[in-house]
């Protein structure tokens, strides 16, 4: 009755991580192939990267993708945190089972009906597709994200924090502000993460909602890999994946740090009371 | 009490309050159903199991006390067949289990989280162990039945755990554990999650199924007070060995060493030296009185050694008056704390010197002519025969 | 406790947002549905003439068809399409149970500093581009790929995978397996290890005890993963149309030709609503469920 992983066990893990990241390694890995082709090995090369920086289109597309990133994770965060509020502390109000469908919906809708709706309604209120409407739509879609992990932590976090707050005079919004929201912070900051994420990465929505000169770096990768293999995908795609994989690592890093810290504060403390 | 001279006064006494007929292990053809043989259990570094050496007799209730990480529970564990020994054998009904899967072992455990199977019924649960050997149906319909009605669970058949008190949910387990008709139960803390009141409760009541069974019971439990009320033995343990084994009373009455007798009970502990010897009595020197005690202790080291006397509070006597002429076993003090509990008084009292001792009064009668109070000036008394000299 | 005013008013911003930009484009699809196709710009009929007033809105309604229904009805192309994006998800969510629930198994049975580091590593492909991971699978999978090179190289004949139903089954398990895995592993991993020892103390041997108890009291983790699976695998676009080649249809993807291809709105429209109606079922059942897990954890 060992309580450890079976050879069985080890086996399925080693097998199911050679599946998760050989694609990976093998794209990383020809993106600094000099061969165009991807069946011979033409020794070391960084040229497809020199031609990706070169490539304005692709380099146009990633800027605005980064900026459809940030604008739309910002409000979808701003919004998406406003209705965990109101669901995780709003009681029964009516029309919360509306609301609450409302806001987890966009999370189970397939995104080909996503976009194709929200291009219906910029096409009815004539609004020419471009930037914003890429915006809005990203918003849209990744605000229920922020919603779920803001009320996660919402539905676990000590309540009677907040009515010690209330208790101790400090009026409700100035609660929220001072004692809520640091409590509530990194769920936030991961919300926002997400959103900046699903929005770096979407192709379907932005291809509905995306009008002339506004282009995302995923429309971009899609019409060329469409037409086959590209070293200079290759090259784009490992960018993304360091930068990604620094992201989590520092992620990751500093989690670790701030445990150690508190460890070896919550020690001293304990040390200090001993003495 | 008469003493009178004699190499085993401490046999011919008898000590404790209750007399029991069952008593295999001083029957030397009696067979043991376990028997564990220099058991030593190691995890990494630390050793959790250290030598153990142990015979559990057919029909007995024996008991593993101890603090938590004593090494009580990985014993039972390697019992059941979750751990492996290092070193040593597990014997049972002669068989060496060596090599046993926990699922072929004809011994079932009582879990201290109870462990029931939240997505069966409780019958469903009490069968689970019938329906690995494959029994017929019917046979399983009735034992269930039958082990429903043993532990009075009849109309909660259908019910889910998590719809159980806690109480039910340890009668429950108890019924699972016992429909396979084990050789021994093993039960892990079996009412450690229980509260006060239901603890009494089902102390009687789990004696009771045992002598209905006549199953061997065997309990890991830190609670002294449900070891001494349940079990024909106990081992009490003390990092990875056993401290002492013996009957309940023997434990209380004659412990082997000051860590049983405060595991144990309330004790007050005097550091002392043997002043002289003659059989039957010891002359004790401790520092709080310069008249020398009088103890009843045949094997009391040599003259001069330095021991511990052991005084149970209940066994104080405490009184405002001083004691006549010649009294022995005196000590003087004041009252330092009352502590009433309704059936019993306990008194703290500081003894010349600044040591403070317990002393336990039973409240016999309703009406106290002269009450003690704080602060009075009182005198503490005991038998020769109330105290014990220990040597560890 | 008294006043939640300060709460409730925090859901109005989001609520306008979602009825403005998710809810009445809703109706606008619902509406196109009914519509037919018109060779203008915006590409479909009835329009709303406002400036006629009442009159208009009534000339609309009328002009509002189940035209574009019978169509999908009649033509073959939409019912096969359909079928195949179900068959694709069920089998789809059905690999990814028995690829997902060895690693999620597995992964619970660890120490757990090495849960931690192994649900890292099962995330982490994940906050990679979606269309970076499938398009990795073409280098892989074309006929001159890295698959065959390495079939050659131990002497095995070469496959086409490339733009085959096998190749979109690749694609959905590599691209869903996370959503099967982290919600088994969720429920695995907080299994009091003393039920198994329960049961192979009352006589179960450990395979046993695994159909016994560890499956059992893991069907919410693999109900939670198998929706999360299936129900974006039905709309799915970006696998089929990049590993599935002209000859795989799913429903996804027959949107989008409607849509940008063939320009035909209301019918792309009306396969959306169907698509959604289909979604429904499964999409109610997620919902009751995670209602249900969120009950139990309190």
């Amino acid at each position: 009755m060992r309580k450890g992983p079976t050879p069985f066990n080890i086996a399925a893990i080693t097998a199911g991580l050679v599946f998760l990241y050989l694609p990976i390694a093998a794209l990383v890995l020809y993106s600094f192939n000099a061969s165009r082709l991807v069946t011979v090995w033409g020794g070391f090369s960084t040229r497809w990267y020199e031609s990706l920086f070169a490539n304005e289109a692709l380099m146009g597309a990633a800027w605005v993708t980064v900026r459809v990133g940030l604008i739309s994770a910002t409000a979808a965060t701003i919004l998406g945190t406003l209705a965990a509020v109101a669901l995780a502390r709003g009681g029964r109000f009516g029309g919360r089972t509306l609301f609450s469908g409302l806001v987890y919906a966009p999370m189970v809708m397939p995104e080909v009906i996503l976009g194709l709706s929200l291009l219906l309604l910029f096409v009815a209120l004539r609004i020419d597709r471009g930037f914003w409407t890429v915006v809005i739509a990203h918003s849209t879609c990744t605000l229920a994200y922020v919603a779920v992990v803001v009320h996660a932590r919402l539905v676990t976090f000590d309540r009677s924090l907040e009515e010690a707050a209330q208790d101790l005079g400090c009026p409700p919004i100035r609660t929220f502000l001072t004692v809520t929201l640091p409590n509530i912070a990194p769920a936030v900051a991961a919300g926002w993460m997400l959103a900046f994420t699903l929005s770096l990465d979407d192709l379907v929505v932005a291809s509905f909602a995306s009008g002339p000169g506004a282009t995302t770096l995923p429309m971009r990768i899609y019409s060329q890999v469409r037409l086959g293999v590209s070293p200079e995908i290759n090259a784009a795609s490992t960018l993304l994946i360091a930068a990604v994989a620094t992201a989590v690592l520092i992620y990751a890093i500093v989690g670790k740090w701030r445990r150690v810290k508190e460890l070896r504060s919550e020690a001293g403390a304990g040390r200090r009371a001993a003495a | 009490m008469n003493a009178k001279g004699g190499k085993t006064a401490r046999q011919r006494l008898n000590i404790g309050a209750v007399r029991s007929k069952f008593s295999p292990w001083n029957d030397p053809s009696a067979e043991p159903l376990v028997r564990f043989e220099g058991v030593v259990k190691r995890f990494d570094d630390h050793v959790a199991v250290d030598g153990v050496s142990l015979a559990i007799y057919p029909g007995e209730f024996f008991a593993l006390l101890g603090p938590s990480g004593c090494g009580k529970t990985t014993l039972m564990r390697l019992l059941a067949g979750f751990e492996t020994p290092d070193e040593g054998r597990i014997t049972l009904a002669g068989q060496d289990l060596a090599g046993q899967p926990p699922h072929r072992r004809p011994v079932n455990m009582m879990f201290q989280s109870y462990a029931l199977f939240p997505h069966l019924s409780v019958a469903q649960n009490i069968a689970f162990g019938l329906k690995q050997e494959n029994l017929p149906k019917g046979e399983i319909e009735a034992r269930v039945q039958q082990m429903l009605k043993l532990v009075k669970l009849e109309p909660l058949a259908r019910r889910k755990p998590h719809q159980l008190s806690g109480g039910q949910k340890q009668r429950v387990a108890l019924a699972r554990s016992l429909a396979k008709q084990p050789k021994m139960l093993l039960l892990d803390e079996p009412l450690g999650a229980l509260d006060k009141k239901l603890r009494e409760e089902t102390q009687f009541e789990l004696m009771d199924i045992q002598q209905e069974l006549n199953t061997t019971f065997l309990m890991v439990t830190h609670d002294q007070e449900e070891a001494m009320v349940l079990a024909d033995r106990i081992a009490v343990m003390r990092d990875g060995k056993i401290a002492q084994l013996g009957r309940p009373e023997e434990l209380y009455e004659t412990p082997a060493d000051r860590y049983v007798a405060e595991f144990l009970g309330d004790v007050n502990l005097f550091e002392a030296k043997v002043a002289s010897l003659s059989h039957p009595m010891a002359g004790i020197v401790i520092p709080e009185t310069t008249q020398p005690l009088q103890v009843w202790d045949d094997d009391a080291p040599a003259a001069g050694s330095t021991v511990w006397l052991a005084v149970r509070p209940e066994k104080l006597r405490i009184s405002l008056d001083p004691p006549p002429k010649g009294a022995v076993n005196v000590l003087a003090g004041e009252i330092w704390d009352i502590g009433y509990t309704g059936d019993w008084t306990n008194y703290v009292v500081e003894l010349e010197g600044g040591k403070l001792i317990r002393a336990a009064r039973a409240n016999a009668s309703r009406v106290v002519e002269r009450p003690i109070g704080w602060d009075d000036k009182v005198w503490v008394s005991f038998d020769p025969d109330a105290g014990v000299v220990l040597t560890r | 406790m008294k006043t939640k005013r300060g709460e409730r008013l925090a859901a109005i911003a989001p609520f306008l947002w979602l009825g403005v930009f998710f809810l009445f484009p809703f109706a606008l699809v619902l509406k196109l549905s009914f519509s037919d196709q018109a060779l203008a710009m915006p590409p479909y009929a009835p329009q709303i003439d406002w400036s006629a007033g009442l009159a208009g809105i009534r000339a609309f309604m009328s002009a509002l068809d189940l035209e574009t229904y019978a169509r999908l009805k009649s033509d073959d192309l939409y019912l096969v399409a359909y079928l195949s994006s179900l068959r694709f998800a069920a089998i789809g969510t059905l690999l990814c149970l028995l690829v997902g629930y060895p690693i999620a198994l597995g992964m619970a049975r660890c120490a757990p500093n090495t849960r931690n580091i192994l649900l890292l590593a099962v995330i982490l492909p994940f906050w990679t581009s979606f269309l970076i991971r499938v398009y990795a699978w073409i280098a892989i999978l074309k006929p001159e790929g890295l698959l065959n090179m390495g079939l050659e190289a131990i002497g095995l004949p070469g496959l086409s995978v490339l733009n085959t139903q096998a190749a979109v089954y690749v694609g959905l398990i590599y691209c869903y397996l996370p959503f099967m895995v982290l919600p088994i592993y969720a429920v695995l991993e907080k299994q009091d290890h003393s039920l198994l020892e329960a049961a192979a103390d009352l006589g179960s041997p450990p395979w046993k005890s695994f159909w016994q108890v560890t499956v059992p009291l893991s069907l919410p983790g693999v109900t939670a993963g198998a929706l999360l699976c299936f129900i974006p695998m039905v709309g799915e676009f970006v696998v089929p149309d990049l590993l599935g080649g002209v000859q795989t249809l799913m429903i996804g993807k027959t949107i989008w030709t409607e849509f940008f291809a063939n320009r035909d709105w209301p019918s792309a429209s009306a396969v959306a609503v169907v698509l959604l109606l289909t979604l429904v079922i499964p999409i109610v059942l997620y919902q009751r469920q995670q209602a249900k897990a969120l009950e139990a954890g309190r």
